[in-house]
Parts: C-alpha cells; structure tokens; sequence
C-alpha cells in the first residue's frame, strides 16, 4: 500500500477529481425521462392491478425500458461528443428537503460513470424484460411481474443518477424493496417467501451502513450532494474519512453480498430466473461496487477503508468460487460465480485509481455474460419442466442448440477465455491485484482456476455427457422471444472486450475516479496474462477430468470431502449468522422479555396493587351512616378551629 | 350593649342541636335539629352585626334563612319518598350507599 502510494504521487496522478456538473441543455434536459418512463410503466400497472392490465402490461413495461434504454443511447451519444473536461452534467428538478440547515435537492447527476450503467441497466434490462414476457407467459400474475420489473429498474436508475448520498439512498431502498418482491413472486412457495424475507433483513444491515455514513457525511461537510463533499473531502479529519469509507464499505457489502453479508445471494435464487439475471447483472449487487467507486473521493483518502474493502472483494472472490464447486442447482452455481465476481470488482475498487475503471469494466462484461447465462438457465429449465438440479441434465446440447451456443459464450467470457470480454476485464483486474500484493494477486488468480473449473463442471453436467433426464421430460428449444435476448447478450459477451480498445475504458472514467495508474510489476504483464490462461486451462482439465470423463451419477454422492460438504452449506454462512448473531439475539430477547414481564411490570403491577390493596382498607369508611359522616364533619371543624386558635394565640 | 348572653343562648342552641344530629335516628328530628344549629348561627350572626353596628351580619343570616328554606323543601321531599318505599323514617336504615 505505502509503495503504491508513493509512486502514484511522485506520478502526480493521485489527485481526486472534484465534481462539478454543469447545467443541463439540450438533449440533456430530457435527463429526467429516463428514470420517468419505467417509473411510470411501475405506476401505472401497479395502480391498475393485474387482472385490468393483464393483456397489455408487458408491452408497455418493456416499452418505457426500452425507451429509457433509447434514450440513455442519444445521451451517451451527445456525451461523447462533448469535451472530456466538460462531461459532468447535473439537472436540478426542485428541492426534496428543506429543514433548516439541511437541504436534499431532487438532482440528478450524469457524467460518464452514470452514463455506463445507464446503458448496463436500461440495455440489460430491456432485454431482461424482453426475456420475461416469453419466460413468464403461463404465469397467471405476469402483469404485476413486469411492475415489479419496471420499479426494480426504475430504483435503480434513480440510484445511479442522483447527485447526493440521500437520493442515492432512496434509490438503494427503492432497489431492496422491489428485489423484495420480486424474489418472494412465488409466495406460495413458502422457500420463496422466506428467501425474500432473508434478502430483505440482510440489507438493512448494509443500510445501516449506508444511512449512518450519510449522517456522518452531512455533519461533516454540511452536505450531502457528491459535488460538494469531493471538494472538501481532503479537509476532513482522517478518522472521519475512514469511519465513512466503512459505513459505505458496510452498505456495499449488504447490496453486493459480500462476505459477511452474503448469505442471502443464493436463497434470492427462489425468485423467477429473470429476476435473478437482472439482480445479478444490471441491478442490485453492482450497486455496491457503484456506491465505492463513485466515492472514490473518500476512499482515496483512507488506506484503511481501501485495505479493507480489498479484503472484503478477495475474500468474498474465493468465498462465491468454492461454494460455486459444490452446487447442484444451475442457478446456485451462477449465484456462487456471481458473488465471486462482485468480489473481483470490490477488490478492483478498493486498489483505488489502479482498479476504479477496472471494476467498472469488469462490472459492465459480467452484466453482459452474467445475465446471458442467468437468461440461459432460464431456457434450459424451461425445457426441462423447471427443474434446477444439473445432475437430471446432460446431453442438452442437441437439444437445446441455440441455448447451448449462447450459454457457451457466457461461459468462455467468464473464465477468461483469451478473446472474450471476461478474459480482458478479469486479466486487468488480476494485474493490478498483484501490483498491490502479491497474497491478494494470488487469490485473485486462484480464483480465476476455480471459476474455470466451476464452470467447466456446469457446462460439462449440463449440454454434454450422458442424458440423465428424469422420465416424461421432453427438452425442447425456447421460443424466439426468448433466444433472441439470448443471442444479443451472447454477442456482447464475446465483444465486451472492445470497450477497453485504444483504452477506451479508463480515459472514459478519468474524469469521474482521476487517471488510471499502472503498478510497475517485476514481470511484464504479458507474463501475468499467461499465468492466468495456464490457470484457466488447469481449472478446465480438472474441470473435464472429473465431470467429463467420467459419467455423473444422477444423485450427488455423499461420502465426499470436507470442504464438499463445508460448501454445499454454503461454507455454513447461514450456521455462523445463526450461532454468533441470531441464537445470541434470541437469548437477549428473551432476556429482556423476561425483565419487562418480571422487572418493569412486576414495579408498575406491584404499585397498583398496592395503592389498591390501601384503598381496600380506606374505603371501609364509607359505612352508609349518615350519623357517623356527620360525626366525622364535626370533629374536622372542630380541628380546624382548634388549629386556627392555637396560630392565634401564638 | 352586651353581646354575651346572645353568644351564649346561640352556643347553647348549636350544641343541642349538634348532639341532636348525632345522637337521633328519626330523620325528622336530625332534620329539626339542623334547622336548629342554623338558627343558632344566625342568633350569633345578628348579634355581632349589632355589635359592629353594621348590616353584613343581617344579610348573610338572610342567606342562612334562604338556604335553610330550599333545603327544608328538598330535604322534606327526600324524606317522605323514603318513608313512602321503607315504612321507616329512620337515618340509619338508610345505609344502601356505602362501599
């Protein structure tokens, strides 16, 4: 840390970039209508009901998608166009809160940081939401499905839009809520309920994170809006600066699922799969690599919260792989690839202006493949009455062809198949990990061989071997609303890579996370790119070696290895929540309750009883004798008189 | 002019008719009784509104009178419903209101 730190000095290299967005003109001033026309598609079938939009809600949810998407392509257009120093654009729409000295405008912020998951999140989505209306079409409650859709996307648009911490906010709560209800969709599964439940409790705490670090960020600088914060953020005192780096670290790990928040990833896989590909690759878990890099103003001036935000993404990259290994549901293993990767980005995040355009890179790639795999999943349980478990597969590639072709591009862009997208974005990412250290470097490319070999295992059990369908299954090709999603994001998985030709990528960003460094390393990169390909190529011989040479029993064996087993629990995340956080938090309840029962209310019971117990006694004076109520008036004058007297004669 | 035997007969009158209240059952006779200690204030009443050679004493014993009628009214009324559903005019009878 101390060297890289040093040297991107010496390179002058390290300043934060300020954020100041000019006014918005032009085609800009339509900035607003992208969040607006899924929000709208959101309201109005919500607003509606199901059974009264029931024939018409997909055209029109993936209609505003797909006009937001056109409409995010004319303004990523005009930004090219625009000079490099004058990319940042801001368009205040009126004033949210206003109490005294704190002030949240309703403002969006666009420059190129925003403008790429713009595309990821309309593009992405829309062909998600293409994807669906053929997935979800027997689905009696598809309507409100596609409102589900249209506010996840929505939620997220205002996420990466808003030009302070407190709209961002809105839009991650926004993002939580709709992930809630669209993993719980199946509700009568009560799996899927729960699962949703999970998903839900898991985030708060990250949010938490996120709604303290935007205290902390108001009471410090007096604002919350990013531009005003990265002008001040190198006059906070250090200990704020690394307290806000990890509340955000916090938020982050809530929304990426990152260990030790991760443990709701895999049960979200109870929601449709279109839900899973959009959570997994435009939506929800990039938010978390989203909200580190654009506070790369904060975090570049606490090495503390970078180092720990490094130690979150390496853990959690191999944490997703070796669980990944040990799956048998198709959509877990994804699920498992997918934290694996987030953890790729976080610790392409925390190496500061070495990785802030890599994560972003690799973000934008996985989208491209990640979803593409998910949509695949999709296909292949679709045609095979949707059953999930892999080791009923096998043989699907005859077919299932154009499924097969597309998943087999994902799959080559995931493990860095030299070519694809996933090879440049990951190979980056491993580079700069070793410039940094070489423990860290070593894990990055550790994880690099099992995502090869994970995935291997996947392709393997799925199109090829022997077939081990259950009976009555009649695999067959999905319908073209379907393959054609399909075919698009098969395409960018292969071509993703592009964006980082001429560096493309990095200047793109500059202006947003500062100039990209480079580490100089004691080999040459080209050393470390063939380090990674030899990995990758062992991952896929011990991938073949074990799953496909050898047929695959229809059910999983159980004397396997610890770590198999340690795995197939999801390395017992939900055992360590259950045993430090949630028995712990039973017995403390059960504390208090017994104190409130015996403490609070045995005081509050015991004075009532004994005011009422004295009352019993007095009210024995109230005989009913006139006589004696009267004796009792003539001894108080008397009393009284006897008191006046005896003041008087004093 | 000597205030003292006025005081004396009112203290007097008072006094039989405090123990009259206490000591008699007969709720016509703790009635009279009453009417009697305040006849007993107003004798006092008038007696020091002649000794201060002023009226206030003379009208609130007008009061007293006031009060005593009305009360004569409703206490006779409460009196004879009582004897009517009791066949008794006694006070202690009367004892239903009690905790």
């Amino acid at each position: 840390m101390t060297f890289a730190f040093t040297q991107a000095g010496e390179l002058g290299a390290h300043t934060v970039p300020v954020i100041s967005p000019g006014a918005a003109g032009g085609v800009f001033s339509l900035l607003w209508l992208v969040i607006a026309l899924p929000a709208a598609g959101a309201l109005v079938i919500l607003l509606l009901g199901n059974t009264r939009t029931t024939t018409w809600a997909h055209l029109l949810g993936t209609g505003t998608v797909a006009g937001s998407f056109l409409l995010s392509l004319t303004l990523f257009i005009a930004l090219l166009g625009r000079d490099e120093t004058d990319r940042s654009i801001g368009q205040h729409l009126y004033t949210w809160v206003e109490a005294g000295s704190f002030r949240a405008d309703a403002a969006l912020l666009y420059d190129p940081l925003s403008a790429l998951f713009l595309l990821l999140i309309t593009g992405v989505g829309s062909l998600i939401h293409i994807y669906s209306i053929g997935y979800m079409e027997h689905d009696e409650r598809r309507a409100r499905f596609f409102g589900y859709l249209n506010l996840f996307v929505a939620s997220m648009l205002v996420l990466v839009l808003a030009d302070n911490y407190l709209g961002l906010f809105l839009g991650w709560e926004g993002v939580g809520l709709a992930s809630y209800l669209l993993i719980g969709f199946w509700q009568h599964k009560p799996s899927a309920a729960a699962a949703a439940k999970k998903a839900f409790v898991v985030n708060r705490v990250g949010d938490v994170g996120m709604a303290l670090g935007t205290m902390l960020a108001f009471v410090t600088f007096g604002t919350t809006a990013f531009a005003g914060i990265s002008a001040a953020s190198e006059e906070a005192g250090q200990g704020t600066m690394t307290a806000l780096g990890l509340l955000f670290l916090l938020a982050a790990c809530g929304k990426s699922a990152q260990v030790p928040l991760q443990s709701w990833l895999l049960d979200a896989m109870e929601g449709p799969t279109p839900v899973s590909a959009l959570i997994h690759a435009a939506t929800m878990v990039t938010a978390g690599v989203y909200l580190v890099v654009r506070s790369n103003f904060i975090y570049e001036t606490t090495e503390v919260a970078q180092t720990a935000v490094v130690l979150v993404g390496a853990v959690t990259l191999l944490w997703g792989a070796v669980i990944g290994c040990a799956k048998d549901d198709i959509k877990k293993v994804l699920a498992g690839s997918t934290m694996s990767q987030i953890g790729y980005m976080m610790l392409a995040a925390g190496l500061g202006v070495y990785g802030y355009a890599f994560a972003i890179f690799h973000l934008l790639t996985h989208g491209f493949f990640k979803a593409n795999m998910f949509l695949g999943a999709g296909s292949v349980m679709h045609g095979m009455d949707d059953d999930v478990d892999m080791r009923h597969y096998g043989a699907l590639q005859k077919a299932l062809p154009v499924t097969f072709l597309t998943f087999a591009m994902g799959y080559l862009a995931i493990i860095g198949f030299p070519g694809f997208a996933g090879f440049w974005s990951k190979d980056k990412i491993i580079e700069a990990a070793f410039g940094e250290n070489l423990v860290v470097g070593l894990a990055a490319l550790a994880g690099a061989g099992i995502t090869a070999f994970y995935m291997t295992r996947l392709m393997l059990m799925t199109f090829f071997g022997k077939k081990r369908w259950d009976k009555g299954v009649d695999p067959h090709e999905s319908p073209s609303v379907m393959t054609v999603p399909l075919m698009v994001l098969a395409a960018l998985s292969v071509l993703g890579g592009l964006l980082l030709l001429g560096d493309f990528i990095t200047d793109w960003l500059t202006p947003v996370v500062g100039e990209t460094a480079h580490h100089e390393l004691a080999v040459s990169p080209l050393v470390i790119t063939l380090i990674v390909t030899v990995t990758v190529a062992v991952g896929i011989a011990v991938g073949w070696l074990t799953y496909g040479r050898r047929d695959v029993p229809r059910v999983a064996p159980t004397n396997v290895s610890v770590l198999t087993r340690a795995a197939r629990a999801d390395l017992y995340g939900d055992a360590v929540n259950e045993e430090l956080l949630m028995r712990p938090g039973d017995r403390f309840v059960t504390g208090l309750v017994g104190f409130d029962d015996r403490g609070v209310d045995g005081f509050v019971d015991g004075s009532a009883g004994a005011v009422g117990a004295m009352s019993q006694r007095f009210r024995r004076i109230q005989t009913g004798y006139v006589r004696s109520y009267a004796l009792s008036i003539l001894a108080g004058a008397v009393l009284v008189l006897a008191a006046l007297l005896a003041v008087n004669l004093t | 002019m000597d205030p003292t035997p006025f005081l004396v007969l009112s203290a007097i009158l008072f006094t039989i008719g405090s123990v009259g209240v206490l000591t008699r059952s007969n709720a016509i006779v703790v009635f009279m009784c009453v009417e009697l200690m305040l006849n007993a204030c107003n004798l006092a009443l008038v007696t020091f509104a002649r000794v201060h050679g002023n009226l206030d004493g003379q009208v609130a014993a007008f009061f007293v009178m006031v009060v005593a009628a009305a009360e004569v009214v409703v206490g006779l009324a409460i009196i004879m419903t009582i004897f009517r559903t009791r066949r008794s005019a006694s006070v202690d009878n009367a004892s239903l209101l009690k905790y």
